[in-house]
């Protein structure tokens, strides 16, 4: 009886113990959350007059008849984790102008969010909103998934289109259509600690700087004693592809009818990228990052220079050393990312109308960019100048002009319809290459082979 | 005649009574079996549901050309070579010793029988930390000894290694139910019989327990070897197919092409292939079981 008893115990335990571990992991893509989708109201929304393509919206309802509740749901990847209470803030303001409009929010991380996505559209229970990158964009534009906004925007007289930054606003237009609005942009700069720098004695980097003035400087600031290592930019597709055009190489030509990620300039691009690992040893292999990511270890203090996004502000916040930014070195040339997430309306969506005001209102109204600013997510992607002086003048990092001077140089994705087979298939290459499996030369090669297939 | 109508009743009662499981059953196993070999011969992709494009068997031939697909099936057959014997040995070991009459065999049973029951993507994510090359424990126990641990995960050759030894850890307590329970259906007459004339431990081993245990040894080895042609979950959370794609295996295709590239015709080509070649070896294995297996 005890022995059975302590058994039990036992089981029970160890089911607690492994659910609980289970609950704190991020979660797998293996393992996708349910999305409870229930419709709290299932009324039907009050019917859209369309008059050729144009939807006629009613801006005041009738007081008499109190509009129907709607509940609509927004699926964001970029939300999640760090901002999800200024989202939750955002969607009370929306709230108070649209008493009606109910917005639930759904979440997955950046690694899992179109695999979820993709399931939600094909099994019938798509987001009435989503999010999606540039690059993931003609995916789904080319597919036809996404609400052309245009004609709602043209009869709207309370928005203006020329309030949105053009070239996030153009990035999601396709084939004459407004098939989403943009609501953030952002790029990627050349993070460092400064803290490093001074006890190496060391000049800090600036904006002029080349890819080979930083990793002369990241030799100098390698101390295997303590762990530290000179800099970091990631072997991979988006750091591949800018860095070829610091070079002045692209993947393919504008028209894609011919690929040229074989060319000299991207070859010598990658030799510069792998060779920071491989030769210049400044920069961490994989193996010897032990499953941290660059920005664990340079808010450990761990690495003098890290190559990433404008997004990681808040995470290095309160790292416990000063640190500040600058534009990303450069080669030929300079290239910084261009990186735009927009809000899209699912087609065939039931609530076109309350859809669209979501959208409307979480991109460009100015509570919200106000929010945006105030938290470093992002940079709202509007023409206005009065929120960059605001964004300009938080604190870390104190250059943050950095951010608009890397906008100067940026170089929009290579994007093709079939974009994460290309991404998948180019970042396996990358990786044979730090693993001495291909050189740089063979591997772009293939990688040519791969996009001309995928491109057929 | 009347014996018949009351065998047709009770037909009927049975059918009345199991129709909601193999309604089911239908729904959710066998129509969506049947649509997937229809798919194989199409382009269709799930973002645009009502577009179907007719291909014959090109997404065969595709496949055959296909190099991921062969590593795929490499990686997977390799991984089959690795976890097969090793489970196997691992869960007879684990029961001939959980069967003697140990203090605490109860709670050790539990014990062995507990990652069974644990969550994949729990036990993947704290073996990841294990084979850490830098934090994890194993690489410091072979420091222990001088040895400088692999890369485990990060290297190409240990990733499959590491997945391995941890899907033995994970189903050694499956291996060993079987074989407890195969174990206690043994006769003890046997070896009451056996000690008479005089056998030791391990001829009753060799001659009572081994040939006894085989059909139960059948039945462990067609269930892990048809599991383990679909291994996953463990690759997907440790590796996610790298490093440099090392440890991709045939489900973890299906699902970036069902899932990812949207090519679900393709997948579901992917998907009959891998079940022709469980059916296969599966018939293969009982045709073989008479050489090897002893029924009482």
């Amino acid at each position: 009886m005890s022995t059975k008893s302590i058994f039990v115990r036992a089981m029970a335990f160890w089911l607690l113990f492994s659910l609980l571990l289970a609950a704190c992991a991020p979660a797998p893509a293996a393992t996708p959350q349910t999305v409870i989708q229930t419709q709290v109201v299932e009324v039907p929304v009050k019917e859209t007059v369309v008059v050729t393509n144009e939807v006629i919206i009613t801006p005041t309802p009738e007081p008499t008849q109190p509009p129907e509740p709607v509940e609509i749901t927004y699926y964001t990847f970029s939300a999640a984790p760090d901002h999800l209470e200024d989202l939750d803030q955002m969607i009370q303001h929306f709230q108070a102008e649209h008493p009606n409009i109910t917005v639930k929010v759904e979440t997955a991380p950046f690694n899992d969010y179109f695999i979820k996505l993709q399931t939600l559209i094909a099994g019938g229970t798509a987001p009435d909103v989503f999010e999606l990158n540039y690059e993931n964009f003609v995916t789904y534009a080319e597919k036809g998934l996404l609400l052309d906004l245009s004609p709602m925007m043209s009869v709207d007289s309370s928005l203006d289109p020329a309030i949105y930054y053009p070239r996030a606003l153009q990035a999601f237009s396709y084939n004459g259509m407004q098939l989403g609005l943009p609501a953030t942009f952002s790029t990627v700069v050349l993070y460092y600690n400064k803290d490093l720098f001074d006890k190496a004695g060391l000049a800090y980097p600036s904006a002029d700087w080349t890819w080979q003035d930083a990793i002369e400087a990241g030799k100098q600031l390698n101390d295997p004693a303590n762990g530290v290592w000179g800099l970091h930019s990631g072997v991979q597709f988006w750091e591949f592809y800018k860095k070829a055009a610091q070079n002045n190489c692209r993947f393919f030509n504008e028209d894609k009818t011919e690929v040229l990620i074989n060319s000299p300039e991207c070859v010598q691009a990658l030799e510069t990228m792998v060779n920071m690992v491989k030769t210049d040893k400044v920069m961490p292999g994989a193996a010897e990052m032990g499953g941290l990511s660059d920005g664990d270890l340079f808010v450990q203090g761990k690495l003098a220079m890290d190559v990433t996004g404008i997004w990681m502000f808040s995470a290095f916040k309160d790292a416990p050393f000063q640190w500040d930014i600058t534009v990303e070195p450069g080669m030929a040339t300079k290239a910084t990312h261009f990186f735009a997430n927009a809000a899209h309306v699912f087609a065939a969506t039931k609530h076109p109308q309350e859809a669209y005001a979501w959208v409307k209102f979480f991109t460009s109204n100015p509570e919200m960019a106000r929010i945006r600013v105030a938290s470093s997510w992002e940079l709202p992607a509007l023409n206005n100048p009065e929120y960059f002086t605001d964004y300009l003048t938080q604190t870390p990092p104190a250059n943050r002009q950095a951010v608009f001077d890397s906008l100067e140089f940026a170089v929009v994705p290579p994007v093709i319809g079939r974009q994460s087979e290309m991404q998948d298939g180019v970042n396996n290459l990358l990786q044979q290459v730090m693993l001495d499996q291909l050189t740089p030369q063979e591997a772009l090669d293939q990688a040519k082979t791969l996009i001309e297939s995928l491109l057929k | 005649m009347v014996n018949y109508n009351k065998n047709l009743q009770k037909n009927l009662w049975a059918g009345f009574f199991l129709f909601p499981s193999l309604a089911g059953l239908l729904i959710f196993m066998i129509v969506p079996m049947i649509a997937s070999l229809a798919l194989t011969f199409y382009e269709w992709d799930p973002l645009i549901p009502t577009r179907f494009h007719f291909l014959g068997l090109q997404n065969y031939q595709t496949l055959v050309k296909d190099a991921n697909f062969w590593a795929a099936l490499r990686h997977t057959l390799y991984f089959i070579a690795g976890y097969i014997p090793l489970v196997m040995a691992s869960g007879l070991g684990v029961a001939l010793l959980m069967n003697q009459k140990l203090a605490g065999r109860t709670f050790f049973r539990g014990a062995f029988f507990m990652p069974v029951i644990s969550a994949w993507v729990a036990v993947a994510l704290m073996w990841s930390w294990i084979f850490n090359p830098k934090f994890g424990i194993v690489n410091y126990l072979l420091s222990l000894v001088g040895i400088t641990g692999p890369a485990w995960l990060f290297d190409p050759n240990w990733a499959m290694p590491a997945i391995i030894l941890t899907s033995v850890w994970k189903d050694t307590g499956f291996i060993m139910v079987l074989f407890l329970t195969g174990l206690q259906s043994i006769p003890q007459e046997y070896y009451e019989a056996a000690s008479i004339d005089g056998a030791r431990a391990w001829p009753k081993l060799l001659h009572i327990t081994l040939p006894l245990l085989s059909p139960t040894a059948f039945f462990a080895l067609i269930i892990s070897l048809i599991n383990s042609f679909q291994v996953f979950d463990q690759v997907w959370v440790m590796t996610q197919g790298g490093p440099a794609g090392a440890t991709t295996v045939l489900v973890e295709q299906i699902v970036n092409n069902s899932f990812r590239y949207g090519r679900m015709g393709y997948a579901a080509t992917l998907s009959w292939v891998l079940f022709l070649i469980v059916f296969l070896v599966t018939v293969v294995q009982a045709r073989l079981q008479k050489n090897w297996v002893t029924y009482e």
